[in-house]
């Protein structure tokens, strides 16, 4: 039985189509995946993403678990900050992806997916160190996303300038929006400016409503998953189960970045070490055929498979499909043409830059 | 409510089909573009293809998933709908407008439902 999200009576009020997904009922569209989009691409648009969890971590000894526990390094961060990193096995498999927030030298707030949340609580339970205290707090914690280059202009008539923060995963913590306590970030899974706001759930119906108002002046629309996922694919944004799970490292992957080998120590070290320079590596690919390239799909180069398609959609912005794939690092180059069976049809494609779309800044 | 116009017939699987001067013109019902959302690629077959009742002849892709469709008559292509090809989203805007295919020598039918017995599919599936 799917558990309904506390704006499960607004998506149905504003006109959503409710799927089941990741263990809770959530609305896939409103108005059209395509408007809703571009909506966020041009304006701005507004997401229920209040199925994530969210674990707090506090004590003397949270830096030295969040260090263990994770591949990147929270050593310098500053309070205020937001980092990406991954958390692994100790073979290198990646448990899930995750978002840090620091409020303080012992005080961390992490958000995670939504259908890992159990998985990754048990995991860090058994593998933190001593003197840090861990809690799955998302059942009491709502979050919506406002995303597109409208989002700041929303935000600045319902809360103090002081309260927003200006800089690219930053966060603040204790504001106030019409008398209700938020945190609010500076981050987003859209490749958009925006912000993800949290609020306790009771809260949460109030300041979706107030958000849709204040937004109706800038072109604001509600949008689903359907919209959330073409946006992260054209942004070039890994998904847990698509393009990582618990067989592929993050370098393979190409998640480097959030990954410091050069750290002491972490769980997935040695097991990343040990699987040694990746042969995989995850690209973009742009179809040359006519076609819509979708997940799961094998990739060929003449009759040799190189690999499968982790994502794949029909981009609203570019108007043709593209997709992530893992593949062969020898078949990696920009440029190289490449087959995928789409349904039993070999259709061409092409190895293309990701992220397929970054934003003017 | 699902537009169900009463002079056409319907199969389960969401097809409308009418006969006009001798061919069978098919196309994709209302509940269909509704289900698929934006429509963004449509795959049909060439002139002179045989189609069966009952049998895939098209695929359609919105931007979440791909769907088949299902020929509602046994017969011959004689005309595809190539504006639909070309701009996709004529099936959202107007479904029992922009008709996928037109089909001669009909030898046989799918067991098609009337407007009414229509529906009533659309009503439990919803």
């Amino acid at each position: 039985m799917e558990l309904k999200t506390p704006l499960y009576d607004a998506h149905v009020r504003y006109g959503g189509r409710i799927v089941p997904f990741a263990g809770y009922l959530l609305p896939v569209q409103y108005e059209g995946v395509i408007a809703e989009h571009l909506a966020v691409r041009q304006k701005v648009g507004l997401f229920d993403v209040s199925h994530m969890g969210e674990i707090t971590m506090k004590g003397k000894g949270a830096l030295a678990s969040l260090n263990h526990l994770l591949t990147n390094d929270f050593t310098k961060m500053p309070v205020g900050k937001v980092r990406y990193s991954i958390m692994c096995y100790e073979d290198g498999g990646v448990v899930d992806d995750l978002l840090v927030y620091k409020f303080g030298e012992e005080d961390y707030y992490i958000v995670v997916n939504a259908s890992n949340r159990h998985k990754d609580f048990e995991h860090m339970k058994k593998n933190i160190l001593e003197d840090t205290q861990i809690e799955d707090i998302s059942d009491s914690v709502a979050q919506v996303a406002l995303q597109g280059p409208q989002a700041y202009n929303v935000v600045r008539k319902l809360m103090k300038e002081e309260d927003i923060p200006m800089k690219y995963y930053t966060a603040k913590r204790d504001v106030d929006i019409a008398g209700m306590n938020c945190l609010i970030s500076y981050t987003g899974y859209t490749g958009e400016a925006g912000y993800e706001i949290y609020t306790a759930n009771e809260n949460v119906e109030k300041l979706w409503d107030l958000l849709i108002e204040a937004g109706k002046e800038f072109g604001l629309v509600p949008c689903g998953l359907g919209a959330r996922d073409t946006l992260r694919l054209e942004a070039g944004m890994p998904l847990y189960g698509h393009e990582m799970d618990e067989t592929i490292s993050p370098l393979e992957t190409g998640l480097d970045f959030g990954v410091k080998m050069n750290k002491e120590e972490f769980i997935g070290k040695k097991g990343i070490e040990e699987r040694g320079e990746p042969k995989i590596c995850r690209v973009g690919l742009a179809i040359v055929d006519k076609g819509v390239l979708r997940e799961h799909q094998d990739v060929y180069v003449g009759d040799e498979k190189i690999g499968h398609t982790t994502s794949g959609t029909f981009s609203p912005l570019f108007k043709t499909s593209i997709a992530m794939a893992l593949i062969d690092k020898k078949y990696s180059a920009l440029d190289t043409i490449v087959e995928v069976d789409v349904r039993g049809r070999r259709l061409k494609a092409k190895v293309v830059e990701l992220p397929f779309y970054k934003r003017e800044r | 409510m699902f537009k169900n116009p009463e002079e056409l017939k319907y199969t389960k699987t969401h097809e409308w089909v009418k006969e006009e001067d001798g061919l069978w013109v098919v196309g994709l019902t209302d509940y269909a573009q509704d289900a698929l959302g934006d429509i963004v690629f449509v795959n049909l077959p060439e002139v002179g293809d045989e189609v069966k009742a009952g049998e895939v002849f098209s695929d359609v892709e919105s931007v979440k998933a791909v769907s088949d469709v299902y020929s509602p008559v046994s017969g011959v292509v004689a005309e595809v709908n190539e504006a639909i090809v070309d701009d996709p989203s004529l099936v959202n805007g107007d479904c029992y407008g922009a008709w996928m295919i037109k089909v001669k020598d009909v030898s046989g039918t799918d067991d098609l439902l009337d407007a009414k017995a229509y529906e009533e599919v659309c009503a439990q599936e919803a």
